[in-house]
């Protein structure tokens, strides 16, 4: 299986500050990859160096076995959107249209033509004028009539309003199915991204608090509780994310591969949000954690 | 053609969701042997999911039997999960509105109609295995 995007030891630093620290990860083509963090995480950076907009201090990036940008065939193979989706308002779609078929050698204008049809954008019409959906919908349509094999799109979602969130991920998951390529997305609500992704890269401070295949980790994440009694002692291998404790329970959140029959235990099934949340807030309480769990060394 | 709706505070992941609406229009006799699915793409453009789950949903249905693929156009009804008691539905539907018609009037409101159901739905499955 190829990677889309593997890295190790990623670091970028701006002075003394860390963006984004220690960053390893390998994430497969194939898959809609949902990047998740509060803000300042550290997303944008990650996505930035994906790109080969940003230099890294420390550590290695590849995406598709290739340095970023590092020529013009790796450019054309990643389609970027950035944040706030910048346009040129002064500019018509059309022009839009001409200027990706003028910058990228593999431009399919037959697919961008025709999207702009189906959403029912004027050509004519200047860009500073257009909804926030549209402007989303016509920044998708340039970054896929490129052609590209990974598709990078960094907080598509978060200043559209719901329905035109639903829009775009339904333009997003058809263009998918149509063309086969892989996708990042960020947002810092996974909510946003409960539907479309099958694969998580947790962000917090910096740095990876959880990665993997979104089924496999809800499948090795329970939630347990029992009453609180002395010598409840859980087996070594059972990593646990998170626990609170009463004066009457105990609640954790566990890490294990295995279901789990103890009968102590009253065990329930976690959604992806209460398993980010888990990880999130153990991020914040020791960041000085040692290497988070699903993450590949 | 039958088109699916998820229901995100179920509990119940999508592909599971899917793959109970084909077998519930199965019951009913809303889907047949031969008809098609709808395709991947007419899914996840309606409800904005990720392919996969799509994929995943078809391949149970595949794996019981009920559905399968052709290549290059979508996948299709295989199997019936009505046969014989399709024709016994409509009167027991009609006996079944006759007595929550009743059990309203005895002033019944919806969630207990519903525990009532629930609970002699399990009395009779236990008297049935004992």
């Amino acid at each position: 299986m190829t990677v889309a995007i593997e890295t190790a030891d990623l670091t970028k630093r701006y002075g003394r500050r860390a963006a984004l620290a220690e960053c390893t990860l390998s994430i497969p083509t194939g898959r809609i990859v949902g990047l998740v963090g509060p803000n300042g995480a550290g997303k944008t950076t990650l996505l930035h160096l994906a790109v080969g907009l940003l230099e890294p201090s420390a550590g290695s990036i590849e995406v598709l076995g290739h340095r970023p940008a590092e020529g013009p065939e790796q450019l054309a193979r990643v389609g970027f959107v950035a944040q706030n989706t910048p346009i040129y308002t002064g500019m018509s779609v059309a022009d839009h249209l001409r200027f990706g078929s003028w910058t990228n050698p593999n431009w399919d204008e037959a697919l961008a033509s025709g999207r702009i049809e189906l959403l029912g954008l004027d050509p004519k019409q200047k860009t500073g004028s257009l909804s926030g959906g549209q402007r989303a919908q016509l920044a998708l349509t340039l970054a896929i009539a490129k052609r590209p094999e990974l598709l990078i799109l960094d907080e598509p979602v978060a200043s559209l309003d719901p329905l035109a969130r639903r829009e775009f991920l339904q333009a997003l998951m058809a263009v998918v199915v149509d063309h086969g390529v892989s996708v990042v997305l960020s947002s810092h609500l996974v909510a946003d991204l409960e539907r479309v992704c099958d694969y998580l890269v947790v962000l917090v401070a910096s740095r990876v608090a959880v990665a993997g295949d979104i089924d496999e980790l809800l499948a090795t994440h329970h939630r347990l509780s029992a009453r609180r009694r002395d010598g409840l002692r859980l087996p070594s291998d059972w990593g646990v994310i998170e626990q609170s404790d009463t004066d009457r329970q105990s609640t954790m959140i566990v890490r294990h591969e295995e279901p789990i029959l103890d009968p102590a235990w009253t065990v329930e099934q976690l959604d992806l949000e209460d398993l980010v949340l888990a990880y999130m807030s153990r991020a914040r309480g020791d960041q000085n954690a040692p290497t988070p769990v699903g993450v590949r060394s | 053609m039958i088109e699916f709706h998820l229901d995100a505070r179920s509990g119940v992941s999508p592909y599971q969701q899917i793959v109970r609406q084909v077998r519930h229009a199965l019951r009913l006799g809303l889907l047949h042997e031969g008809d098609q699915l709808p395709t991947v793409k007419e899914v996840v453009e309606r409800l904005a999911i990720n392919p996969n789950t799509v994929l995943k949903a078809y391949k149970e249905l595949e794996h019981s039997g009920l559905a399968a693929p052709r290549p290059g156009i979508g996948t299709f009804v295989t199997a019936t999960l009505s046969d014989s008691s399709l024709a016994a539905q409509g009167p027991l539907r009609q006996e079944l509105l006759r007595w929550l018609a009743k059990a309203r009037r005895a002033g019944l409101d919806e969630e207990s109609i519903e525990a009532l159901f629930q609970d002699s739905f399990r009395s009779s499955a236990e008297e049935a295995i004992a």
